[in-house]
């Protein structure tokens, strides 16, 4: 019943606010409806007739009646009608080509396989063509694709025409979706306060709503207010832009914040396995970029057997790499443990030149296998994309990388704590020989304390392999990051670690809009050094008598 | 007498170093000027410039040993200190060019042209003069390493932790360099160098005078750090390096020790880049590479520290063999080749060829010793 009132001609979407909703519904069982139907006499097929009469002002009247219907096709016949591609055929029909030269059936869209008999242009003159601008506008602002739409609204809201308020107005009385609903509010709220001829009353409405929900687009609008507008107006917007300015000024800290913590998640992944092996086990492990780096290349294997292979299975290739890059990287570790850190224990700076070495070897060896070039690790889709809070835009991918940062954290804390192995590592680090007496195999625990240190690294380069590339020198660019990040934290101390990680990330962020990415981090390596000096056991050092050596 | 005060601190080892020293100081120019370009004999120049190159990674490899084979300061930022000599000699060399650059500009080098500066940033003042030049070749790095001492040292930083500091400041500072608005050069450094003190650095014979002039210097800093390491403080130094506690418990100022022995130790390193840099005809940012700075350390490590020829002879050679390794077919293979003998070194040969050599020697000796014992008391 509802359908044919639907498709009584003139009235499709028109019939009231409270019928609105079903409308909407039923617009989309109309779309199944209309090829049982081909004959009726829907709006459409009044307008083909008046392109068809040929004359300029049938062919204005058949411009609004394709506008009003909302028919899905009625953007791209007018499209092609602005575009001199909209044919009349021998038979009365409309048809439009492509830019191809192809030609469709204007009124339902489908391919015609051969063009039809005697196809003559409807011709449109300037005046036609504004009427047709203004109804393409129209029809993407009330576009049934919400992107579409929103994009629409967010046109109009930067470009303030004035031909574009009664448009908007169109779309915002049925706009349904409360976000988009909100950019057409501003658009319209931006055209009022800006455009020739509107009353004091209509501007400050206008400022009010820019004022209380406008985002760093608003400004511009509050900063063009007519001359013509009254003093009060003229204040109201100054101190609307006040307002705005001071939140943003609110949600750029805010936005920092979120960045640091970022950041601060990524130093704090590279961070905890040198945590580990340096902070607990006080080995300087130099090879442990290489770690993450194997960790990377594991994921990159990973994902390119999944794509040959099971491409279906591209979403779990990043779970898959989880815990096979920790076993992977650990492995790794062992080997170097028992084969070279063994025989150097109590031998610090030997060690850190060995490790090096073993760098070197590592990174050599990746170059060889993988080509020096970087490679390309895909994010499955959980991970793409981002939303907005408030004003914030949050990348998906950064905010699953803090996750597992946190999650990382958590583990290797609860390890330490709650299982046999964490037990027996805490006894090897504070008192060697004591453990030995007590029947404890310290060179076991070594080997696999150095294996956890290097698979988390492992597992860091699983989470790297998302945000950075994917080459040799990967694990470079993070060793002299994860050292200070522990050094500042405080040798031993896992927490330490976390929030040395954490407030270096966020004083990065900070420091980045006013002293430049290279500078903010020059600054933050002085501030190490210096606080080295002052602290030289780090932010939380573990307390103890023992003179060092 | 002074020649005599000079050898009375040298030991069998010195002598022969300083012997090869002086007879490359009158071979190489000789085979250079009188073999005809045909004959084997003859010494090209880019081979005189080569090891001019491998001489002052000798000088800085000399630093290093002084300061971590006596004092156990292990410094992962000499580097620094040599690049930032390099720096104040290229800055000479930049100001030499004159009106010859790619502008024409008379005073402003061309990249300061090229990023519209209109004048000379004060830090650059004084840098056509040679003498002030020579002086900031000393003093830049010497300043430096006095502050960072200063601090690290009184606060007792120490072992593997200043390791990793001094590693950050190299790092910083490769940061800074970087940056085109420090104005000296960005990423692409200082090059593009016309003369020397008048002299064209591209000919022969001011490369000539370089080399010798690099030899001399070897040998001057290693009488120096000879010197120094065995006069009183050396002593002191050393026992720094075996026991810091105790030597604080016996009076004595350990920091002022550490930071004597390291800011001299900077300088030699920043005369070591003053004089690479003609030689080389570049510096560039990428000479403050942590990597860099680590791999001084393996020359040491490979010649022996704490012996100091050993330090120049491990710089030599481990330099020559990475020419021989990355101009070959094997140039795949060099890191390989570097990372393994950073490992072996460490494990097997922790004293280094010139240490290894020693025990060897000494092996021997006591075994004939015992032998000829033998010999005389054939009765017991």
């Amino acid at each position: 019943m509802h359908a044919f009132r639907l498709l009584t001609p003139r009235t499709p979407f028109r019939s009231g606010p409270d019928l609105r909703g079903v409308a909407k519904l039923l617009f989309a069982l109309m779309l199944c409806i209309i090829p049982f139907f081909p004959a009726s006499a829907g709006p459409l097929d009044e307008a083909t007739s008046l392109f068809a009469a040929d004359s300029f002002p049938d062919t204005a009247k058949a411009i609004d009646l394709v506008s009003a219907s909302g028919a899905p096709q009625a953007g791209s016949l007018l499209e092609a009608l602005g575009d001199r591609r909209l044919f009349v055929g021998g038979d009365k029909k409309l048809y439009f080509k492509d830019k191809s030269g192809a030609v469709f059936n204007a009124l339902d869209g489908s391919k015609l396989a051969l063009e039809p008999a005697d196809l003559t242009l409807v011709r449109t003159n300037n005046r036609l063509r504004g009427a047709i601008d203004t109804a393409v506008g129209r029809l993407t602002l009330q576009a049934p694709d919400p992107a579409r739409r929103r994009a629409a609204a967010e046109a109009v809201y930067k470009t303030r025409a004035p031909e574009s308020e009664e448009a908007i107005s169109a779309a915002l009385r049925v706009e349904k979706v409360a976000a988009i609903k909100e950019i057409q509010q501003l658009a319209l709220a931006s055209i009022i306060a800006t455009a020739p001829g509107k009353s004091d009353i209509d501007r400050l409405s206008a400022i009010e709503i820019l004022r209380d929900n406008g985002d760093r687009d608003a400004l511009t609008p509050l900063n063009l207010i007519p001359d013509s507008a009254g003093a009060n107006v003229k204040n109201a917007a100054k101190s609307a832009l006040t307002e705005i300015n001071n939140r943003l000024a609110l949600w750029s800290t805010a936005q920092n914040t979120w960045y640091g913590v970022s950041l601060g998640s990524v130093l704090l992944l590279a961070a905890i396995g040198l945590a580990i092996t340096f902070g607990v086990m006080g080995i300087i492990n130099m090879a442990h970029g290489e770690m993450v780096m194997i960790g990377a290349y594991t994921t990159f294997v990973i994902q390119e057997v999944i794509r040959q292979k099971y491409p279906a299975l591209f979403d779990y290739s990043l779970g898959i790499a989880i815990p096979l890059s920790f076993i992977v990287a650990g492995l790794v570790g062992i080997a170097i443990e028992r084969l070279v850190i063994r025989h150097l224990y109590g031998r610090p700076l030997e060690t850190l030149l060995a490790t090096w070495g073993i760098s070197l070897i590592l990174q050599q060896a990746v170059r060889t296998l993988f080509g020096p070039t970087n490679r390309e690790v895909g994010a499955p889709s959980f991970m793409a994309g981002s939303f907005k809070l408030g004003l914030l835009d949050i990348n998906y991918g950064r905010v699953w990388i803090v996750v597992f940062a946190l999650a990382v954290f958590v583990s290797v804390l609860a390890l330490l704590r709650f299982t046999p192995l964490g037990l027996q590592m805490r006894a090897v680090t504070q008192n060697r020989r004591m453990a030995a007496s007590m029947g404890i195999r310290t060179a076991r625990v070594d080997a696999l304390t150095f294996g956890l240190g290097s698979g988390i690294a492992g597992l860091a380069g699983v989470a790297l392999s998302q945000i950075d590339n994917v080459s040799p020198n990967l694990g470079q660019g993070y060793i002299i990051d994860s050292f200070m990040v522990v050094v500042f934290g405080g040798v031993g101390n896992l927490w330490g670690t976390l929030v040395a990680a954490l407030s270096l990330g966020i004083a990065n962020k900070f420091l980045e809009p006013f002293a430049g990415a290279v500078l903010g981090k020059i600054a933050l390596l002085v501030f190490i050094i210096l606080f080295i000096q002052k602290r030289p056991r780090g932010l939380f050092a573990l307390k103890g008598r023992a003179i060092e050596q | 007498m002074i020649a005599q005060a000079i050898l009375s601190r040298l030991d069998g080892r010195g002598r022969v170093f300083l012997g090869v020293i002086l007879a490359a100081l009158v071979l190489v120019p000789v085979l250079h000027l009188t073999m005809p370009a045909s004959s084997p004999l003859h010494v090209p120049i880019w081979l005189v410039s080569l090891m001019g190159k491998y001489l002052t990674y000798a000088i800085l490899a000399l630093a290093l040993d002084l300061v971590w084979g006596y004092c156990g300061i292990l410094s992962l930022g000499h580097g620094a200190f040599f690049a930032l000599g390099g720096y104040a000699m290229g800055m000479y060399l930049m100001r030499q060019i004159g009106t010859r650059g790619v502008y024409g500009n008379p005073v402003l080098p061309d990249f300061m042209v090229f990023l519209n500066w209109k004048e000379l940033p004060w830090f650059w003042y004084g840098f056509d003069m040679f003498p002030f030049a020579l002086l900031m070749v000393l003093l830049a790095p010497g300043i430096l390493a006095f502050i960072f001492g200063w601090f690290a040292f009184r606060s007792r930083v120490t072992g593997v932790y200043l390791s990793i500091i001094t590693q950050a400041l190299t790092y910083a500072l490769m940061l800074a360099f970087f940056r085109n608005d420090m104005g000296f050069g960005g990423n692409n450094g200082l090059t593009d160098f016309k003369d020397i003190v008048g002299y064209s650095v591209q000919s022969p014979g001011t490369r000539l005078v370089l080399f010798t002039l690099t030899l001399l210097a070897l040998a001057g800093t290693y009488l120096f750090s000879r010197y120094v390491v065995t006069s009183k403080a050396g002593k002191v130094l050393v026992a720094i390096r075996d026991a810091e506690s105790r030597t604080r418990f016996l009076g004595f100022r350990v920091e002022r020790y550490k930071l004597f022995v390291f800011t001299v130790s900077a300088m030699m390193a920043g005369l070591a880049g003053a004089l690479y840099v003609p030689q080389v005809g570049i510096i560039n940012p990428s000479e403050f590479q942590p990597g860099n700075s680590i791999e001084v350390v393996i020359w040491v490590a490979v010649g022996g520290r704490g012996t100091l020829v050993g330090a120049a002879i491990g710089a030599i050679l481990v330099n020559l063999a990475k020419t021989i390794f990355t101009t070959g077919a094997l140039a795949p293979y060099w890191l390989f080749a570097l990372g393994a003998l950073f490992v072996l070194t460490t494990l097997y040969m922790p004293k280094g060829v010139i240490g290894t050599y020693g025990e060897w020697r000494d092996k021997r000796r006591e075994k004939a010793a015992l032998r000829a014992d033998a010999a005389a008391n054939p009765a017991e």
